[in-house]
Order: C-alpha cells, then sequence, then structure tokens
C-alpha cells in the first residue's frame, strides 16, 4: 500500500464522519462525533487532569479528576466520558470555579489514603498523581486521621508487585487486562473505602502483564525486575525496536550509566500502538550477560585469546582458502543491514551461494515461497490487519509467535467482529480469545485441511480486505505453503508470512537464502545478476550461477565429505576436495535446529569455523575463530518486520566499543585484499536502497505436493509443537521474574487419546522418539485424536533436542 | 609630619607592621583553637537511627538536588534476611565526589528521612582523584551508644513509621543477638575456609 492511497482513504473516511461543534473554554471546535470532550480540549490545548482515561481504554469515568463544568447540565460531568455534542459549551477548570473546585475535591479525596511515600515509589518523578498534587492539590492535608494501609508490596504474578495503598481505583490495569490482553486476572474487589484490585486463585500470568505498569497512573504496580535500580532522573531514554520477534514493536530503552534498567512501549499507533508484551519489556539481561570480550583463536585444541589483528588474519586466510566451498549461517536474529552484509560477503568475498538465515525447522518449498511471495514486497499491514473481515491464520499461534499481532486481531474481533479462522490441531488459549473457528488440522497436513477449507471458510475469505497469515511452521508441512498461495490467488486475500524472530524477513529481503539476491531477486536470472554485480562492483561472471545449498544439505554435506575422506584414507587415495570447507557463523543456537546433534557434528567437522558471537556458544565451543560483535543497543539497525516495514533504530549506548556483524565482515573483506564493502549502517542502507526491489518474474519452481496424513498406529500420536512466548530461549536468560510467569507445561491429548494409552487427567504422559522422552502432566484438551501436543522449547520440554523431531512426526506414548 | 620620599614610603609600612599584632594561626598546630562555626558545611554523614539500622532510603532527592552532580546513589530492596533500613528500600551504593561538591547544602534540604547531614569536617583534600569519591563506608556515622551494626531486623513490634516518630531508642536484646549470632556465624565460616586453604 503506498503512501497516496494511504491519504486517499483518510480523506474518504473522514469525509463520511460526521463533525460536531463545540465551544470548550470559549474557542470553538469542530471533532467527529462520538468524541469525547477530554480530548476534544486537547485539541484546544486545554489538559484536563486525569487518571483513568487513556485514549485506547473505553471510557469509565472511574477516577473522577477531569470533572468539568458544561451549561445547562445540572453538576460537573466527567470530561473523559462526555461526548461533546453540537452547540455545547464547555468551561474547564481554567474558566470555571465549579469545575476547579471539583478537581481539588477529587484530588483531596484520592490523597486522604495515598501514602506519603513518594521517595521510595519507584513512579516518584513520573507520576501523574504527583504531579498534579504539585500543581493543584492542597499543601496541607485537612485528614488527620490514620490512614488506610495494606502490607507492602504483594506479589501478583512474579513479576509484577502491587502495592494496594497507592492505587486510586482508576481500573486502568484491570480494564487493560480485560479489554486489550484478554487475561481478566486481576479484578476490583471488597468495596468502599477497602475496595483494591485482586487476583483470584491464579497469578497475574498474561503475556501482556507489564503494560499495566505503564500506564498505572500512580506507583500501585511496580515490576519486581525495575524494583528500586533507579529513578527516572537517572535514565537516559532512547527509542529502540524491539529484538524479539517480527512484531516490530517500538521501544524505549533506558539506561543508566551502561547498563539498561528497563524497557516501556513507545507510542506507534501503526504498528504496536502503545503496547508491547512481557518479553520485550523484561527480556533484557541477557544484553549483558557473559559477553565475549575479545576474539578468540584456537591453538592446539583450546581457544585463547588473540588480538584483533591476529584473529582477523586467521579467519581471512582460512575463508580466503576455502573460497568457492564455504558456507554461511546467519540465524534469524541479525539487523537488515548485517544481514545484507552477510549476503554480499557470501557472493563475493566467499563466492559460495550457500547461505541460510533460517535457524529452524524449515522446508522444501519454503525458499521458492519467500522468494516469490514475501521478499522486496511490502505485504499486508497492520491497519489492514485490523479492518479486515476475516483473517485466515495457518500453522500460527499469534498470542505466542507476534504478541502484537495478537492483540490487533482482537482488538478487531472486538470493535468490529472479525472473523478468525485458525488451521492448528486445537483451539489454543488465544485462539479462544479471538472467538476463532477451529479447521481442525493433523500437524504436518495443514494442506489436506486448506483444500477441503469449508464453504463457509471459503466465502468469509471473499470478502474485499481478507487477510491470509502463514507462520514460519506452515514450512514444514508440505504443500502448505503453496495451498495458501493458491487459496490467496482464488479468494482474493492478502497473503502475509509471520515469522518468529525479529531478524528473518530482513534476512529474506537482503538476500540470505541460497537462490535469493537482495530485493527478491532470483539468483539464476541473468538480469538480475547484472543488476546485483553492478551494485556491488564485481562482474557478473563472478557471482554463483547456480543456487547453494541451505541449512540442512550443509550439515549434510559435511557429513558426506567425512565419509568421503574417512574411505580415501582407508584405501590410501588422496582425499577430494571438500564440498564445505569453511562455516562462517553467526547467531546460531543449535539446539534450534531440528537433528541439532548433526548440526553440532557438522560444526566439529568442519575443517574451519569462524563464528561471529556475542555470547559463547555451541557454535564458539567448536570455532577455530571467535570473533565477538555488538549486540542490539550497541548498534544502530533495522529490523524489518512482518508486514515488510522498516524499523530503523539507533546505538542506545553512544561510547560502546564492539563492532556490529557488517564491520566485521567489512574488515575481513579488507584482509582478504578484496574492494571496499560498506560498513557503516548508512552505507548499507543506501546500497539496499539503490538496489531495490526486483520488477522481473520470480518463479516459484517445483511444486512439493502435500503428503498424506499420517497414520499413527494404537500408542502412537502425531506431535504437534510450539514455541511458546515465554520458554527457555537464550534471549530470555537473567530475568528469573519474566521467567516465573511462563505457562506451565503440559501435553496436550484428546480423552480418547489418552484413555487408549490409559493416562488420567493430570497424570503424566510420557511422550517419546527412538532418541528420547518427554514426561509432562496431561491436559485433556478438545482436538482430533491421534495428536499430542508438547510446548517445543520449554525448560521440561525441549523437543528438537531430547525428541530430536519435528511437528507431523509420529511419537510414542505411554504412561510414566 | 614632613612627606616621606616615595622611595622610604613604603620601607616604613614594612617597618611599622613588625610591631603590631600577629594574625597567622597556626595552622594545623592549633586547629582545635579556631572551631568552625555551628552552621558550618563540612563533610557529609549519613545518620543512623537509635539501634544502629541507616536512615538513607536510596530515593536519591539528594542527588536530584545537587547542582554539581557530585552525589551518586543506587536504590535496593530490603529483605527479611538483609535489612538496612526501616521500610521497603535502602541505599545500597552512596558516594559523594569531594572534587564536585560545592558544600551548597541543597542535599541535606532536600533528603526526606534527615539521613544526610553535614559534619564540621574539612580536611578533604588528598592526593588522588579516586581517594576523594567517599564511598557509604566512609559517610556512615560512627556507631554510638545502643547501636548495633546493620544488617539486623527492626526493632520487634514497630514499623517504619514507628521510626519516624522516634518511638525507637536504642538496639534491644534481641537485635544484639541476632547480630553477635550473625557475626559469630561470620567467624565460623572465616575459620572452616582457611582450615580448608589449609
Amino acid at each position: 500500500m503506498t503512501a497516496t492511497s494511504n491519504d486517499k482513504d483518510t480523506a474518504q473516511a473522514a469525509a463520511e464522519v460526521e463533525m460536531v461543534t463545540g465551544v470548550i473554554d470559549g474557542h470553538e471546535v469542530t471533532v467527529p462525533k462520538g468524541t469525547v470532550i477530554i480530548r476534544a480540549a486537547e485539541l484546544t490545548g486545554v489538559d484536563i487532569p486525569r487518571f483513568c482515561a487513556p485514549p485506547l481504554l473505553d471510557p469509565v469515568a472511574a477516577c473522577r479528576a477531569c470533572l468539568i463544568e458544561v451549561e445547562g447540565m445540572p453538576k460537573p460531568q466527567p470530561s473523559c466520558a462526555v461526548e461533546l455534542g453540537d452547540g455545547m459549551v464547555v468551561h474547564t477548570q481554567l474558566t470555571s470555579e465549579v469545575a476547579a473546585k471539583a478537581q481539588a475535591g477529587v484530588m483531596e479525596f484520592l490523597l486522604i489514603n495515598h501514602p506519603l511515600d513518594c521517595p521510595v515509589c519507584d513512579k516518584g518523578g513520573e507520576c501523574p498523581l504527583q504531579n498534579q498534587a504539585m500543581t493543584t492539590g492542597n499543601p496541607e492535608t485537612r485528614y488527620t486521621l490514620q490512614k488506610l494501609t495494606f502490607p507492602k508490596p504483594i506479589n501478583i504474578s512474579t513479576e509484577i508487585l502491587l502495592d494496594r495503598e497507592r492505587c486510586v481505583m482508576c481500573q486502568r490495569c484491570t480494564r487493560f487486562a480485560d479489554e486489550i490482553a484478554g487475561d481478566p486476572f486481576i479484578e476490583l474487589v471488597q468495596r468502599g473505602a477497602h475496595q483494591q484490585i485482586g487476583i483470584g486463585e491464579e497469578p497475574f500470568d498474561s503475556y501482556f502483564s507489564g503494560n499495566t505498569i505503564q500506564i498505572c497512573p500512580v506507583g500501585a504496580l511496580t515490576s519486581a525486575d525495575y524494583r528500586f535500580r533507579a529513578r527516572p532522573f537517572d535514565l537516559v531514554s532512547v527509542p529502540t525496536t524491539c529484538e524479539h520477534c517480527a512484531s516490530g514493536c517500538s521501544l524505549r530503552t533506558d539506561y543508566r550509566h551502561d547498563a539498561v534498567m528497563r524497557r516501556q512501549a513507545w507510542d506507534d499507533p501503526e504498528v504496536n500502538e502503545e503496547w508491547n508484551c512481557d518479553k520485550g519489556r523484561f527480556a533484557f539481561p541477557y544484553l549483558s550477560l557473559d559477553r565475549l570480550s575479545g576474539p578468540l583463536v584456537r591453538e592446539d585444541g583450546e581457544l585463547r585469546p588473540a588480538s584483533w589483528p591476529e584473529a582477523l588474519r586467521l579467519a581471512a586466510d582460512g575463508l580466503g582458502r576455502a573460497r568457492g566451498r564455504a558456507a554461511v549461517l546467519t540465524g534469524g536474529r541479525l539487523t537488515m543491514e548485517d544481514a545484507y552484509a552477510y549476503a554480499r560477503f557470501a557472493r563475493t568475498a566467499l563466492a559460495t551461494d550457500n547461505i541460510d538465515m533460517r535457524a529452524r525447522a524449515i522446508g522444501p518449498d519454503e525458499a521458492g515461497f519467500l522468494a516469490s511471495q514475501v521478499a522486496g514486497t511490502c505485504g499486508p499491514t497492520y491497519a489492514q490487519l485490523a479492518a479486515a473481515p476475516a483473517v485466515l491464520l495457518v500453522a500460527f499461534e499469534p498470542e505466542e509467535e507476534s504478541p502484537i499481532v495478537f492483540l490487533r486481531l482482537r482488538k478487531a474481533v472486538r470493535q468490529h467482529g472479525q472473523q478468525v479462522v485458525t488451521v492448528a490441531p486445537y483451539p489454543s488459549h488465544g485462539s479462544t480469545k479471538l472467538s476463532a473457528t477451529l479447521v481442525p488440522a493433523v500437524p504436518g497436513a495443514e494442506a489436506h485441511s486448506l483444500a477441503a477449507l469449508p464453504a463457509d471458510v471459503r466465502d468469509l475469505l471473499q470478502q474485499p480486505g481478507s487477510v491470509i497469515l502463514v507462520g514460519e511452521r506452515a514450512a514444514t508441512a508440505p504443500g502448505a505453503l503453496r495451498a495458501a498461495a493458491d487459496l490467496a490467488d482464488q479468494t482474493g486475500a492478502h497473503l502475509g508470512w509471520i515469522p518468529r524472530r525479529a531478524g528473518e524477513r530482513g534476512a529474506v529481503d537482503t538476500g540470505c537464502l541460497p537462490g535469493l539476491l537482495p530485493g527478491g531477486r532470483p539468483l539464476t536470472d541473468p538480469a538480475a545478476r547484472r543488476e546485483v554485480a553492478s551494485a556491488w562492483g564485481v562482474a557478473a561472471d563472478d557471482l554463483p550461477t547456480s543456487a547453494g545449498l541451505d541449512l540442512p544439505a550443509v550439515v549434510a554435506a559435511i557429513a558426506a565429505d567425512v565419509a568421503t575422506r574417512r574411505s580415501a584414507a582407508e584405501q590410501g587415495d588422496e582425499a577430494p576436495a571438500n564440498t564445505i570447507d569453511a562455516l562462517l557463523v553467526a547467531g546460531v543456537e543449535a539446539s534450534d535446529v531440528p537433528h541439532s546433534d548433526a548440526l553440532l557434528r557438522a560444526l566439529q567437522d568442519v575443517p574451519f569455523l569462524v563464528s561471529l558471537e556475542t555470547r559463547p556458544s555451541e557454535v564458539t565451543d567448536f570455532a577455530d575463530v571467535v570473533l565477538p560483535v555488538s549486540v542490539v543497543t550497541e548498534k544502530e539497525g533495522t529490523f524489518v518486520d512482518w508486514e515488510g516495514r522498516r524499523r530503523p533504530f539507533a546505538r542506545s549506548f553512544p561510547l560502546a566499543t564492539t563492532f556490529p556483524d557488517a564491520e566485521v565482515l567489512a574488515l575481513l573483506a579488507d584482509y582478504l585484499d578484496l574492494d571496499a564493502a560498506p560498513r557503516d549502517v548508512p552505507a548499507l542502507r543506501a546500497e539496499i536502497d539503490s538496489l531495490g526491489a526486483w520488477g522481473g518474474e520470480r518463479p516459484w519452481p517445483g511444486a512439493a505436493g502435500a503428503t498424506d496424513t499420517p497414520n499413527p498406529g494404537p500408542g502412537e500420536a502425531v506431535l504437534a509443537s510450539w514455541r511458546l512466548l515465554l520458554d527457555r530461549g537464550i534471549m530470555q536468560e537473567g530475568e528469573p521474574y519474566l521467567a516465573g510467569t511462563r505457562q506451565p507445561s503440559v501435553a496436550r491429548v484428546s480423552a480418547a487419546t489418552a484413555a487408549g494409552v490409559g493416562v488420567p487427567d493430570g497424570e503424566r504422559l510420557s511422550v517419546s522418539t527412538d532418541h528420547g522422552t518427554i514426561a509432562l502432566p496431561v491436559e485433556i484438551t478438545e482436538m482430533p485424536d491421534g495428536i499430542v501436543w508438547l510446548p517445543m522449547n520449554s525448560p521440561e520440554s525441549r523437543v528438537t533436542t531430547t525428541l530430536r523431531a519435528t511437528p507431523g512426526d509420529t511419537v510414542r506414548l505411554g504412561r510414566e | 609630619m614632613p612627606e616621606l620620599p616615595p622611595a622610604l614610603s613604603g620601607f616604613w609600612v614594612t617597618f611599622r607592621t613588625q610591631f603590631q599584632k600577629v594574625n597567622t594561626e597556626q595552622y594545623p598546630e592549633q586547629k582545635d583553637k579556631f572551631p568552625p562555626k555551628p552552621r558550618f558545611h563540612g563533610r557529609h554523614q549519613l545518620n543512623r537511627w537509635a539501634d544502629g539500622l541507616e536512615k538513607c532510603v536510596g530515593c536519591e532527592l539528594c542527588a536530584w538536588a545537587c547542582p554539581a552532580d557530585a552525589i551518586y546513589v543506587q536504590g535496593a530492596d530490603n529483605s527479611e534476611a538483609q535489612r538496612f533500613s526501616p521500610g521497603e528500600r535502602y541505599g545500597r551504593v552512596y558516594q559523594i565526589n569531594y572534587l564536585r561538591c560545592i558544600f551548597c547544602g541543597l542535599c541535606i534540604e532536600a533528603c526526606p528521612t534527615r539521613a544526610l547531614t553535614m559534619t564540621h569536617e574539612y580536611e578533604l583534600a588528598d592526593n588522588g582523584r579516586e581517594k576523594v569519591i567517599f564511598e557509604k563506608q566512609d559517610l556512615l556515622a560512627p556507631l554510638r551508644e545502643g547501636m548495633v551494626p546493620p544488617p539486623h531486623a527492626m526493632v520487634a513490634g514497630m514499623d517504619s513509621h514507628d521510626y519516624y516518630m522516634g518511638k525507637v531508642t536504642g538496639a534491644t536484646e534481641q537485635q544484639r543477638e541476632e547480630v553477635q549470632h550473625e557475626e559469630a556465624q561470620r567467624e565460623e565460616a572465616r575459620r572452616q575456609d582457611q582450615g580448608a586453604a589449609q
């Protein structure tokens, strides 16, 4: 969607809206009908005090701080709940003594039981109540009795602390939890002066609980993580982009000296509105956890510290020897600029197309799908998603995998009854909150479910503006991506692809896939090669001409090399040249990859391994040269969110002395005596922009058809699994309070399947393959028989490493 | 009196001054002779409650008030096991940089618990920058009669409000025992460590 058509839409929408004109403090103001007075007053520059009225929550008029006088009405009115009417004459506290006195009276009431503990309160210094008390509050209290006190503070979850005596009962938190997140775990309890926020038997373990801290207008809700660590005036605030998932939230990073103290959601109406998820808010301690402080090189089998010139020389020599026989694994966590630098370095310095950004389960037709449907495009946007009459989710759990997409869907469901249909094995908690219709699908056989989509769902999708969202897990289901693309073609629905990691979309756009050059250019197209070669200052002939190997193929090639070398040695022949002589690996966690044992063996067996990492990892354990790189707070860059929208961010720590990946690659290119590659972010961005998107053909060769639906025997089941938002991901390390709000790990099966293996509800079910067993309490769930669901990467359930299975595989069930 | 030639009038001043009272103060030999005035702004002190708990709550208002940015504070949470002040919060890190401090006393006015006051000590010069950044242990008031060193629990039955109201007049026997017990345990651990090292 272009900016022009967007403006036109807005103009058209404005023309249809009925406008009303009122007078506020003597100024005429014209607003759309339905605007409450407090917002209309903002337009005239009049700030009416308020505690309970953030713009994205429904009005309740709970705190009464915003009382104003309306001519013709007998009593002061709450301006946050009364809509401006045509011809209405409003007097705020600035022009009406009645309003000013009413507001002062409300302040006095609010402060009666509010403790005088601002010096020890985390909100002190940025507190609306404090500000209001300082500007209009009475300096002397008339209340001389004992204030109401409660024991301080109570944990309503491991992360969220509630200090009840500070609460002014504005209900922002309970309304947020109910209206926005759909997790009404907190509610008002008791009555009168004893009214307070409370939880039921369950703690407030919502994925969005941190937002309640941010919107609390007093210090009643604070986080265990930030408790007493800093005051607002200590903090330097910088806007940044969240590096956790592909939602692309704008965040505010608050740091003191050289440590991040907290992160908050930044207001961006186009993307995350005013919200973010708890992972983005609290999972930042990893940024400073056991960082690599300098380059390491391997000597006599041990890594030892080395200087940058020595390490770069060694790395460049090793990679230079393997020119044409190297492979690059970039992981899905890089910024767009860093990913572009890898894509360029692989094709020019290493003369290879063996590059893959996917550190996860992948499928055969995924690369073609990404190249032809996703790379360099600008897909459906959040605005289109919010306006869509119907949304089909394919192998995608928005609440777990892209929480802001979930919030936007939930908003649309609440506001205009959007119909959400999900192709999944069972209606998850998130789907239930979206009132989603379930199209049951056996994992791995989503293509069949899409082909046999009920006619009413198909009709829904034929409404103009409908959206189909495909998750990254659809890649592992043969034919599912093709079926989704076909469905989009047939129904006219927009097709969006939502990966889990923040860097995947940018890596697709910049060509970190075999056979794909930046901007969605197919490597096999000579015209595309020429465009890229001229931008890179190399001869078109020097670029690889045939598509390279993806991650599983690289791993297999290294294993084949080892076997060939061994058999040659046994027969006394000279060993033939290896297919892969060197690996260049960025942030890849081996256990994210199915059959991680094979990847680890490949990392061990490959003749030369260079790792660009921030922390010691399984990759650095085997690396010949380890080059430390920057984390997100130390570099500028861009994450491309699932829409294809660029989310640039600046360096948080201006004095950081680490190098981003792109700069290390440029240094390596220098040591390889290559022409200078762009090394700073503005130059990289300029080169990406000058290349632009590909305008030619985007073939999607090959047709991986759907396979047969697996048919598990007795005592067997098909594995369904996805990652939960809060799990044992390495970027959540160092935050025990956040970890405490994880969902409990359970295995889910249908009642009949559980009965088949004789495991009653709540007992432990063991799920096993030839490699290992995971035992979890079973939760009987309404789902098709013969399917078992496990959390993919939770502490008690690590599917990739323990079972070495991917969703769609058949596993054995039993009683522990 | 006839005018002296200008060249000699200068010498006359010198000659006359020899017989006047000497104004030189014999510092440091006789410094007690000239104590500072009662409201002199000297080195800061972090005060204690009567039982030895710290008054500082780590609120950083002193740092906020400081026009010279000389004060650095980090608060932390008192726990049941480690209590340094009554109430929830205490000052874990407290530093004053005396190269920056201008002794204006705004920090003292800002302090909500009267934790920070100024003493009459003025001999703060030293020969290294790091030596004139005073840490919490350099600033804390000495333990007086009836105080026991934190961490220890509040007086049984009292809360932070009672401390502010001045109801605590000294450490109780219970607090003394707690501190002695902790000290004995640390001593035991130290001996075991030494034993292990040998």
